[in-house]
């Protein structure tokens, strides 16, 4: 019964979509007041019916329902619950439910933030995004339904894959699918512009804050998959160039470059049709995400289950969506004057070429990603592109990204004499080349050119970052008091900084982890001691565990350092009942400095085991970086500007319209 | 107006492929070797630099040549299954080391069991690129003669064993007999 509702609920959300999509559309273009407001409505309506036909499969997992086909394949009684809430998006079918409810939960929440916004303006933008509501939402009915009934039922359920049984799989999926469906906002905003030919200043701060969120979602669920990767997969790597790994980062590049460029297209009302197509690119490249993952064009190691007529239909939406609004973009984008001129030395100059990287690094992974399709299709002899080519590319086209972004947060807008940019950062250039060459030696004794050149690439962020905001401190009026200046440096400011420091410090656990890591995969017999990088691992012995729904053997590891205890850590070697695959979980001690990681190989004979030792220097740093650029994504999308400017166009649509003068 | 239509051009594009690509199965490529020889190479063993294995030391009814890595994520996957097959149904396996590093490679046998009869060292990829490889792990079936019967890409599982290779191998088997 809870099954059907669910699937009455969702053909009713598509009902709501098809409204949502039409009838604010023919409003926008009658200059009919009513007809606009459909929009709001349906957008609550849709996400409401969402939202009760995910609570409806929820409620099928954790009442173990083996009547509905998806909950048998993907679920059992065994399974701890919050496990059982998790599975609902474990597979396919779940997993796009939770896609069109994120979608709707943006369009909700557009509907709610933005009743400030000309009636038109988001008529168009509801209207978009209740089209692509009906893409998603036929997809799931048509070939994906995940309430399907089973006759006769089961009588148990063939368990959650045991990958996925990890708490960071709780909160991967359903942040990344924000930030993916999150750049959904940005899109329909480009798209209504082109409609409507309007660009003004007023559209790209409404456009801004909701780019920025989806970029800190989509940073968040990027930083816990590569999480889970370390903590899940047992062998001490945290990102693998794997193609559903490039899918989720190649929308992070392009959003990355559509947060600046419109920085650009605010203050100096520039880069505006760059700005549209980056909204539509960073747009597509989540629906060509979704596509990769879900079609099985690619291998891959989180290889979900794949099917040809899935695949199709993502295709014929992705040429209907993307195609649709670049020829879109083709006949309006010319009508967008640009703004403001700027010299060749310019913040204008600094984000173009950022802008500029960024496009060509996610060109690349493109390319990569999708190099043995395109040789298999033009029917050439395949060639392997791994992880070899990714950091063969990626890093030359990072190192002048690094650079600039020293740069540009000081540079000025329009034009800025080179002597004067000059001036100001040759002492953080010797510093930052300095702590490159020092830190490394002084750390490991050891570095090589590339670890210098990296860690010296980190520094320069992080002071120069630093920099850019105490200047504003420092420099302040004698009359001014220092906590004044303090709190009168704008949130927007602090949040580029943040991201920037994040992006420094995320570089520092890189560029450490990667030169310094030390690792031994060897055999261990019961006592022996094994020394990595000066700490004595020894397995003290090996037990059987009886977990809710597996078997394990537990290694006991007693870690010192030169005598001192530091940790004892247990990982397991896990068999799941059901699916009965061998699962590793590693034993790690996490540490600001290092993560020491333990994994437990194959029994070898009666008191010896296959023993994997890894010493992981700065590792944590890569998701404290992560975790700062998401902060700073958020500092900067909380803008008191932006509230203002909601406030006064709230006031001025209210009331007299002679009263808009204040408008930040 | 024509700039604005590059990105729409080069979407085109993309999608023609992403079509194309859309009906041929990655894990089942037809390889333009299936029927044909094993292609000639002679290069050093993966355990002993100075001793050389050539094409013609692949012997047996049958054989299997297992591209592997390791730095390839999916072999760890599949490498218990290899075990299973050599140790357990006495299937012999060929390793084709495929762009690896020598002593990382041997200290991974030594970690998780060997499964292979031999290893080959193909450290630049050349041999690999002779034999069509797409990535790794990829496994072929040989006969006798050293032809190519069967080509699987992606993880060996022992579903896959029984389904796709024990039906090629009764073939290959029978056909030796008479």
């Amino acid at each position: 019964m809870v099954a059907e509702i669910g699937q009455f609920t969702l053909i009713i959300a598509l009902c709501l979509a098809i409204a949502q999509s039409t009838i604010p559309l023919i409003g926008a273009y009658r200059n009919n007041l009513s007809w606009m407001s459909v929009g709001r409505t349906a957008a609550s309506g849709q996400f409401l019916f969402l939202f009760i036909s995910f609570i409806c499969l929820t409620y099928c997992f954790v009442t173990n329902d083996f009547s509905v086909l998806y909950v048998a394949n993907n679920s059992n009684t065994k399974l701890p619950v919050y496990y059982q809430i998790s599975a609902v998006w474990g597979a396919h079918e779940g997993s796009l439910l939770l896609w069109v409810l994120a979608l709707a939960a943006w369009g909700f929440a557009v509907s709610i933030f933005s009743r400030a916004l000309p009636a038109d303006m988001i008529a168009r933008v509801l209207a978009v995004m209740g089209m692509i509501g009906i893409g998603f939402i036929l997809f799931t009915l048509l070939t994906s339904n995940p309430f399907e009934r089973l006759f006769p039922a089961a009588i148990e359920g063939r368990d959650l894959n045991p990958l996925l049984q990890d708490p960071g799989l709780v909160i991967h999926p359903p942040m990344l699918y924000m930030g993916y469906v999150g750049f959904s906002v940005a899109f329909a905003f480009a798209i209504a512009a082109l409609l409507s030919g309007k660009m003004d200043s007023a559209w790209v701060r409404w456009s801004r804050p909701w780019a920025s969120i989806a970029w800190v979602f989509l940073t968040i669920g990027i930083g816990l998959g590569s999480w889970w990767a370390y903590h899940e997969l047992g062998w001490g790597g945290w990102w693998f160039w794997d193609p559903v790994e490039n899918a989720s980062f190649m929308p992070w590049l392009v959003g990355t470059a559509l947060i600046h460029s419109l920085a650009v297209t605010e203050k100096r009302s520039t880069f505006k049709s760059w700005t549209i197509l980056l909204s539509i690119m960073a747009f597509s490249l989540s629906l060509l995400g979704t596509f990769l993952v879900r079609s099985g064009v690619l291998v891959s190691v989180h290889s979900f289950a794949s099917d040809p007529a899935r695949g199709l239909y993502i295709l014929i939406f992705l040429a209907i969506v993307v195609g649709s609004s670049l020829t879109l973009y083709a006949w309006r984008a010319n009508q967008f004057t640009s703004g403001g001129r700027f010299d060749l030395i310019s913040k204008e100059t600094m984000l173009l070429i950022n802008n500029v990287l960024l496009v060509v690094a996610m060109i690349t992974i493109l390319v990569g990603t999708l190099y043995p399709l395109f040789l298999d299709a033009l029917g050439l002899p395949k060639l392997s592109v791994g992880p070899p080519y990714f950091s063969a590319v990626f890093v030359p086209l990072m190192l002048p990204l690094v650079i600039l972004m020293g740069i540009g947060p000081i540079a000025k807008w329009r034009r800025v004499p080179v002597k004067e940019l000059f001036g100001k950062l040759k002492v953080l250039l010797l510093l930052g080349v300095a702590l490159g060459i020092i830190l490394p030696l002084a750390i490991y004794r050891d570095t090589t050119v590339m670890t210098a050149v990296g860690i010296a690439a980190a520094a320069w962020a992080i002071l120069t970052a630093l920099y850019a905001v105490l200047r504003l401190v420092i420099k302040r009026d004698s009359s001014t008091s220092f906590a004044k200046a303090c709190s009168k440096i704008p949130r927007a400011m602090i949040g580029m900084v943040t991201a920037h420091v994040g992006i420094g410090i995320f570089i520092l656990g890189v560029v450490f982890t990667s030169s310094f890591s030390d690792q031994k995969e060897t055999s261990a017999k019961f006592g022996e001691e094994i020394e990595l990088a000066g700490y004595t691992f020894v397995l003290e012995s090996v037990s059987g565990v009886q977990g809710p729904n597996y078997q394990a053997m537990r290694g006991s590891v007693n870690v010192t350092k030169q005598g001192s205890p530091v940790a004892m850590l247990y990982p397991e070697k896990r068999v799941y009942t059901v699916q009965t695959n061998p699962m590793t979980e590693p034993g790690i001690q996490t540490g600001v400095f290092r993560d020491l990681y333990v994994s437990l190989g194959e029994p070898l004979n009666e008191n010896e085991w296959g023993f994997r030792i890894y010493y992981r220097p700065f590792i944590q740093w890569v998701w404290i970086g992560t975790l700062l650029m998401a902060l700073g994504g958020l500092l900067g999308a909380m803008d008191k500007r932006y509230r203002t400017l909601a406030k006064a166009e709230k006031k001025a649509t209210n009331s007299n319209p002679v009263t808009q003068t204040t408008s930040a | 107006m024509i700039r604005f239509l590059i990105p729409a051009f080069l979407f085109l594009v993309l999608t023609g492929f992403l079509f194309v690509g859309l009906y041929k199965d990655p894990s089942l490529i037809p390889s333009p070797l299936i029927g044909k020889p094993i292609p000639s190479f002679a290069t050093s063993t993966l355990r002993d630099p100075n001793k050389v294995i050539t094409d013609r030391d692949i012997q047996g009814d049958y054989a299997l040549i297992n591209v592997w890595a390791t730095w390839c994520a999916a072999c760890k996957q599949e490498h218990a299954a290899l075990v299973y097959l050599s140790e357990k149904l006495q299937v012999p396996i060929y390793g084709l080391n495929y762009k690896d590093d020598r002593a990382s490679a041997i200290n991974w046998l030594q970690q998780y069991g060997d499964p292979y009869v031999v290893n080959i060292f193909d450290e630049n990829g050349r041999i690999g690129i002779d034999f069509g490889v797409y990535g790794a792990p990829e496994t072929f079936l040989v006969d006798s003669d050293g032809i190519i019967h069967h080509k699987l890409v992606g993880v060996m599982t022992p579903d896959i064993w029984e389904k796709q290779f024990v039906p090629k191998i009764q073939q290959i088997t029978s056909v030796a007999a008479k």
